[in-house]
């Protein structure tokens, strides 16, 4: 399947990108691995006008150590993250969910900043960056606003980037020491997650101080909040996962039912929890 | 229409395109490489892998103009003056396929895995290694060890 016919130009910057995205209009989209937009487009679901190339921009491929957080480039891709060094020193969490993600070839060319731009909540990264608290850099004409990933992720296929925006970098809080396990369901090595569970936890005065994130289990990535207040108020880590599809709507596919997904969200969340104490 | 120049194994190809060309139609129609298969056209079954920059990919998932400026290796690039590349050889000796209609994208995925340093010395690093690309008549029996046999060779060979 060849996509419908589009305009394409190349970026030569991230000021150029946003210039030509104000050119070409607001169905313009930015095209960086192409490895979620291109497969839409292909199968029509995707009909974009005018694509802007920002893949060459090596300038926005990194990965910084800035004291308490990692600033990572929106354009690094998944291969980068999951052997980068800094990243598995500080948080291994992100390195780890990377190399779960497609397969190598899609490594290769995928990006951080187009996985999360997509907004798909069985997107790995997504729901461990809302796990981490990561920040996003979104980047306009008028300059640079920090959206926190609380507030990123809007709805399904939607985040808090305008048509005039774009996405420069993430800024991912160190884990410091604390203990953390990314659970991913799926029935063949490739596939997307059935449901995944990213867990980051730290033990303070006998109770659990954890985070708990969800993959595919609602229209975005999501927080498992009462899990996450269960085990402050002193639960234990098998009651407290039968709370992890509290306040979820996962979806009902060939994947999985949405039952199926519910009681495996307990699974998993047990799971990570576990394997995050042991850590 | 773009104007766009890709390196495709070792000679640069000028060529006119359209946006929406994929790379594999690209190389397979354009420039006259048929050993890139086109299986699934999802990006899931690895038949299309081709190396860009040294580093495995899926040519159905990618734009011709996102090659634009690149060096590309495809299967008919292994082969040097009449001589098999090891990964082929290996394929021959351990009798790797059977229809043959992965293989090229197998051999292109085991290349660059070889070239990036990941572990396959047993055969369970090498299952794992090859997610991105299916087989459907082999079990992977023979394609597992033709690569573990590659991957030995090359490597011994590199630090000799």
């Amino acid at each position: 399947m060849i996509p419908e016919p589009f305009e394409y130009e190349v970026a030569e910057s991230a000021d150029h990108a946003l210039e030509l995205l104000g050119r070409f209009g607001t169905d313009a989209k930015l095209l960086a691995g192409g490895h979620s937009l291109l497969p839409l487009m292909k199968l029509r679901l995707a009909l974009p006008p005018a694509l802007v190339d920002i893949g060459r921009l090596s300038d926005l491929s990194y990965i910084r150590d800035n004291g308490d957080a990692i600033a990572v480039g929106a354009l690094t891709c998944h291969e980068d993250l999951q052997f980068s060094d800094v990243l598995k020193q500080h948080c291994p969490i992100v390195s780890h969910a990377a190399g779960e993600i497609g397969d190598p070839q899609v490594r290769h060319r995928g990006t951080i900043g187009g996985a999360v731009s997509h907004g798909d909540p069985a997107a790995d990264l997504a729901s461990v960056l809302l796990t981490l608290d990561a920040e996003f850099v979104i980047h306009s004409t008028s300059g640079d606003r920090v959206v926190p990933a609380a507030d990123f992720f809007k709805d399904l296929f939607e985040v808090d980037i305008s048509t005039q925006e774009m996405l420069t970098e993430i800024r991912i809080p160190k884990l410091q020491g604390a203990g953390w396990s990314y659970q991913k369901f799926h029935a063949r090595a490739q596939d997307w997650a059935v449901v995944g569970v990213a867990a980051v936890v730290n033990r303070s005065n006998g109770s659990i101080d954890a985070a708990v994130g969800l993959t595919t289990m609602g229209d975005t990535p999501l927080r498992a909040r009462a899990v996450e207040e269960a085990l402050s108020s002193g639960a234990d880590v098998a009651t407290a996962s039968q709370e992890a599809d509290r306040d979820t709507n996962p979806p009902d596919d060939h994947m999985g039912s949405a039952g199926y997904r519910r009681e495996l969200s307990k699974v998993l969340t047990r799971r990570a929890l576990e394997e995050s104490l042991s850590r | 229409m773009k104007r766009i120049a890709v390196t495709v194994n070792g000679t640069r190809r000028e060529s006119e395109v359209e946006p929406r060309q994929l790379l594999v139609i690209h190389l397979r129609e354009d420039l006259g490489l048929t050993g890139t298969k086109i299986g699934c056209d999802t990006t899931s079954c690895g038949a299309c892998t081709v190396l860009i920059d040294g580093k495995s990919v899926k040519s159905c998932n990618v734009l011709a103009v996102q090659a634009d400026g690149r060096e590309v290796t495809t299967i008919e690039g292994l082969a040097a003056d009449g001589t098999m590349h090891p990964l082929q050889e290996a394929f021959r000796n351990n009798h790797g396929l059977q229809c043959g209609y992965c293989t090229p994208g197998m051999i292109m995925a085991a290349l660059s895995l070889i070239d990036a340093g990941t572990p396959l010395e047993d055969e369970e690093d090498i299952r794992l290694a090859l997610e991105g690309n299916l087989c459907r008549c082999t079990g992977y029996q023979n394609i597992v060890k033709s690569i573990k046999d590659a991957a030995g060779q090359m490597r011994s060979s590199a630090s000799a």
